[in-house]
């Protein structure tokens, strides 16, 4: 119990780091790395919180959290490099 | 047929592991919902080596263990970089040579570079990658050499 | 064997499993803030997301004993293994396409590699 307690204060210290990075930057990659590692450790604290309470749903929610966060990295650093979610480019169509 | 029948057991074993009732409607549930994905998976034209990869050795567990020490090692090593008063960093491209056969392999070889801290793959040409490293230790040419090796075993059957 | 000694290793397997990974992930946060460029940073994010991460989930698994919690914090690990380097990988070739470059680099073999597709400034 006072274990997990522990190691939530450390993710906790190291989120506040993060988000320090996040938001100086300087260039966009800087924040979407730090919104990655950013996700990482919200896994992780979910992870913890779920002991902490003692309900292993809570393992679901970070699960899902995992997922999404892929998921967003991949689709935020698409969206700069071609400025659009769907086609990339006309004769690029079939692949 | 067998990816078929190989991706139809983990899906259903994945649908176990996060559900955890073994009621008789829901696992009912859950095999039509695994078949249903199945014929998605088919018509997408997925059932091939990438997403159904059987053709990998049963040792990669074991090769994973292999990684997860050179890991804790490059941990220590950039760790202590990042704690040194002067952090002694020379960063440089270099080119690594991947000797793998098929694209499963070139994907592990990569994602070991990657995993591993203080080398980075940034870009990928045929039989060849761009790798970023963080200091001079980090880009000997060994440490791939011993990777490349251990993936070669696992890659196929 | 006695139950509570049992019990005993596995908290002490989660305490190290804690103390060593949450020093990780506190040395990669602080290298995150603390190295010069991006390019260096990946690094720093690589040691958070590898090692950091994984530790401290093995180090809950200790706690759970052989259950369905057990499983699902091994599939979480497992996911986390195989995203990390792809994520890291994306944003490192996002930042190259894009232009940005290390403050200072101490050898260059990009040519070699990409040939006539190097980038201005990349080349040797």
């Amino acid at each position: 119990m006072y274990m997990f307690l522990a190691i939530t204060a450390a993710l906790f210290v190291a989120v506040i780091l993060v988000l320090v990075r996040l938001f100086a930057g300087p260039t966009l990659y800087d924040r979407v790395l730090a919104a990655n590692t950013f996700g990482t450790l919200t896994v992780l604290i979910l992870s913890a919180l779920g002991f902490v309470t003692e309900r292993p749903d809570f393992l679901d929610i970070a699960m899902l959290y995992a997922l999404v966060n892929f998921v967003s990295t991949i689709a935020i650093l698409k969206f700069v490099r071609y400025r659009s979610f769907g086609r990339i480019r006309p004769e690029t169509e079939d692949r | 047929m067998t990816k078929a029948l190989g991706l139809l057991v983990a899906l259903f074993a994945l649908w176990l592991a996060l559900s955890g009732y073994f009621k008789p409607f829901l696992l009912t549930v859950g095999v039509l919902s695994c078949l249903f994905t199945l014929y998605l998976a088919r018509r997408m034209n997925l059932l091939d080596d990438e997403a159904v990869p059987l053709q990998l050795r049963l040792t990669l567990p074991l090769y994973w263990s292999w990684l997860g020490g050179e890991i804790f090692k490059s941990a220590l090593a950039v760790s202590k970089v990042i704690l040194s008063r002067d952090m002694a960093i020379s960063q440089q491209f270099i080119a690594v040579e991947s000797p793998l056969k098929t694209d499963m392999g070139h994907v592990i070889f990569a994602n070991s570079i990657t995993l591993t801290p203080g080398t980075v793959t940034v870009e990928a040409a045929p039989g060849k990658f761009l790798v970023h490293a963080l200091t001079d230790e980090a880009a000997g040419p060994e440490g791939f050499a011993e990777m490349a090796r251990r993936v070669a075993v696992v890659e196929t059957r | 064997m006695d139950p509570a000694l049992i019990g005993l290793a596995c908290d002490l397997a989660t305490g190290i499993a804690f103390l060593v990974g949450g020093t990780f992930l506190l040395i990669g946060t602080f290298g995150l803030i603390r190295l010069p460029d991006v390019w260096a940073r990946f690094h720093a994010a690589g040691v958070i997301d590898t090692i950091g991460a994984e530790l401290i989930l093995i180090g809950m698994m200790f706690q759970t004993g052989l259950t369905q919690t057990t499983l699902k914090l091994a599939l979480i690990g497992l996911f986390l293994f195989v995203t990390g380097p792809t994520a890291t990988h994306a944003v490192a070739n996002a930042a190259f396409v894009a232009g940005i470059r290390p403050q200072r680099l101490t050898r260059n073999e990009a040519e070699a590699v990409l040939g006539d597709d190097t980038p201005e400034g990349m080349k040797a």
